[in-house]
């Protein structure tokens, strides 16, 4: 047989090992790493370090164009699988709300504060535009009418939207309004996040509008004499809902920020880092927003004294401070 | 490399000229190629060469999972609607909650979800062989899939609310410009040579080509046990071809019919000088000369004399 290839000798040595190699990768890539045995998990590393130097060999002394796109392949596979993450889903979920949600939002104080003032301040100034004249509000909204939650609205019929009647409880309207409503809130939240990219200007002035909106809405209630009643309305929900609007303006504000000022780092580096931090927190408000829909279809319809939802507000924006910004026990990983 | 076109004396034939052209457009399409293409140093400092997966590869896997988005969605809008026919209609309300989340959840995690697992790779992506990795070589962490995700929402989100806004003048103005503004996001990736969306930016992670190629025989060792000396080339003779030969001549083995192999055959035999001895079939002689070929071309490598084609004569 001196008369085979020397490439072909080289290939025919090594070729049971690449084949066995590729069986466990591709088991692992349909079953998961749970479904390798042991003795194959310890091959594992050797096989792979042999393919590599197999693939450098084979690119240097074989013209099989079969041979190195295979081993190419091969290797590429085997370098993410040996290498990639092999963590599951749970750890990983556990890891989010252990470690890396509450630090990414502790870390992004600054943003989280501009948010809140571009929120608030868009809040305050319609609040006190209505207060001095009406017709603000029809500037603000148009012909949109909130369910006729307009300055023409009676008293009364305020009060009926801020309150629920005994008997008039129906289930299957709570949750569809709430489900509609989080549909609503998550996609804003979403939306704020990635318009951060465009150096968090559109992220602003969503947030703004936003303000607008609710503020011109308050002011409604405010003059009517229901301020209190209304604030507890909104509040029961509002205090994980807004708070969670802010953060993912917060995760925009990040983003933009350091695409527009990278400082040190190359803007792409910037990016890169910033961008890992806010998708954490736009993905911790799509679990706040979550919360607060469940609130707000449940809890808002079904208790109906003012003290037990300023209480209920309260408290629970309390749990979401503490949680996010109490110092922790530092875990050595 | 020596570019230019061995020709006779005086005139050049349009054969040459033709050659010479194919020859340039096959090595620019290497060029473009190689521009696609990143070296990964591994941790054993082995390099791999990872090749990006272009536009329109995305595009299309992007189709394909829009596809399937829109049949799961229409999927369990059909079934709710059958499932409430059958109980009473009083629970139109909770089928309708419970499909409004189940549509947020498929919008926004079905790629979150597919992209996390083993693969990391959408079912889309797969169908065209291509999967999400870290730009560092690094593990690709959860943080980076659900980043290159929510940041979806103005690459393909933005302006197709742009597109729908339309309405009277000013309002339509408003939104062609804010159409071309977010087109921007949506054109990205053609606009940067690793092909990233504004996605990949955000998120550290470019999308490489990762075909399953299936390990085949090798042509050599069946015609070294066959046909063991019935063909001696000459020296000359092997040295007629290049690598880049060499390689077509293995794709026209493995993939090509009779007829294309039959045509082949005649065309090197004329090249090279060979009669046909009798009972020779082609696929005997394309074999052996294959062999003889990659023998004395893997031999001149080892050398370190790479022949790239039939042109290059040093």
């Amino acid at each position: 047989m001196s008369d085979l290839l020397k490439s072909y000798r080289f290939r025919e040595e090594r070729e049971a090992d690449w084949r066995k190699l590729d069986l466990i990768l591709t088991r692992a890539e349909n079953s998961g790493v749970k479904a390798l045995t042991d003795d194959e998990m310890t091959a594992l590393p050797r096989l792979y370090r042999q393919a590599v130097s197999s693939l450098s060999v084979a690119r240097s002394i074989s013209l099989d164009q079969n041979v190195t796109a295979y081993l190419e392949s091969l290797c590429t596979r085997a370098y993410f699988f040996v290498y990639g993450a092999r963590t599951s889903i749970g750890e990983r979920m556990m890891d989010f709300l252990r470690r890396d949600w509450p630090s990414c939002v502790a870390s992004a104080v600054g943003p989280t504060l501009l948010a809140a003032l571009f929120l608030f301040g868009g809040w305050a100034l319609a609040f006190f535009l209505c207060m001095q004249d009406m017709e603000w509000f029809w500037t603000f909204h148009g012909q949109s009418f909130f369910d006729g939650r307009n300055p023409d609205a009676t008293v009364e019929y305020l009060r009926s939207t801020i309150y629920t009647e005994e008997g008039e409880i129906n289930d299957g309207q709570l949750t569809s309004f709430s489900s509609y409503l989080f549909n609503n809130n998550a996609q804003i939240a979403l939306f704020a996040f990635a318009l951060g990219f465009a150096f968090g200007i559109p992220t602003a002035w969503l947030l703004v509008y936003n303000g607008v909106m609710m503020g011109s809405l308050h002011a409604v209630f405010w003059q009517k004499g229901l301020g209190y009643e209304f604030t507890g309305w909104l509040m029961i929900h509002g205090t994980t809902e807004l708070f969670a609007i802010v953060l993912a303006g917060a995760a925009g504000f990040v983003i933009g920020g350091a695409v527009a000022f990278p400082g040190q780092l190359t803007r792409l580096n910037s990016a890169r880092r910033a961008g890992q931090k806010a998708a954490t927190m736009a993905m911790g408000c799509v679990i706040m927003l979550i919360i607060a829909a469940l609130l707000e279809g449940f809890g808002r319809q079904l208790i109906n004294s003012d003290v037990i939802r300023y209480i209920v507000a309260f408290s629970i924006l309390g749990l979401w401070f503490s949680y996010f910004y109490l110092p922790r026990k530092v875990e050595t990983a | 490399m020596n570019s230019t076109v061995p020709h006779t004396h005086g005139k050049v034939s349009a054969a040459d000229v033709n050659a010479a052209r194919l020859r340039r457009a096959r090595l620019q399409e290497q060029i473009r190629r190689s521009k696609l293409e990143r070296r990964l140093v591994t941790p054993e400092g082995a390099a791999i060469h990872l090749k990006l997966a272009t536009a329109s590869e995305r595009a299309g896997a992007f189709m394909i999972d829009v596809a399937i988005q829109w049949a799961i969605v229409i999927a369990t809008a059909l079934g709710l609607s059958f499932a409430m026919m059958a109980m009473d209609s009083g629970s139109a309300n909770v089928a309708w909650a419970v499909w409004l989340v189940f549509y947020f959840f498929v919008r926004n995690f079905y790629y979150i979800f597919f992209e996390l697992g083993a693969k990391a790779a959408t079912p889309g992506k797969r169908a065209l062989g291509i999967r999400v990795t870290s730009r560092s070589g690094g593990r690709l962490t959860a943080n980076s899939v659900l980043a290159r995700n929510f940041i979806r929402e103005i690459e393909v989100g933005l302006p197709f609310q742009f597109l729908m806004m339309g309405g009277d003048r000013v309002s339509g103005w408003m939104a062609l410009l804010g159409l071309v503004w977010s087109g921007i996001f949506l054109l990205f990736p053609i606009f940067n040579k690793d092909k990233m969306r504004v996605g990949d930016l955000i998120a550290g992670t470019w999308v490489i080509r990762s075909p399953k190629t299936k390990l085949m025989g090798d042509i050599s060792s069946s015609a070294a046990t066959t046909t063991q000396d019935r063909f001696a080339f000459t020296p000359q003779q092997a040295d007629a071809y290049g690598i880049h030969e060499l390689h077509v001549l293995e794709d026209v083995l493995r993939q090509s019919t009779q007829d294309v192999k039959a045509q082949v055959a005649l065309r090197i035999r004329a090249k090279i000088g060979w009669r046909a001895q009798p009972g020779e079939t082609d696929i005997a002689f394309l074999e052996a000369y294959y062999a003889a070929l990659r023998r004395r071309l893997e031999q001149r490598m080892i050398f370190g004399d790479r022949k790239t084609d039939k042109f290059d004569t040093r």
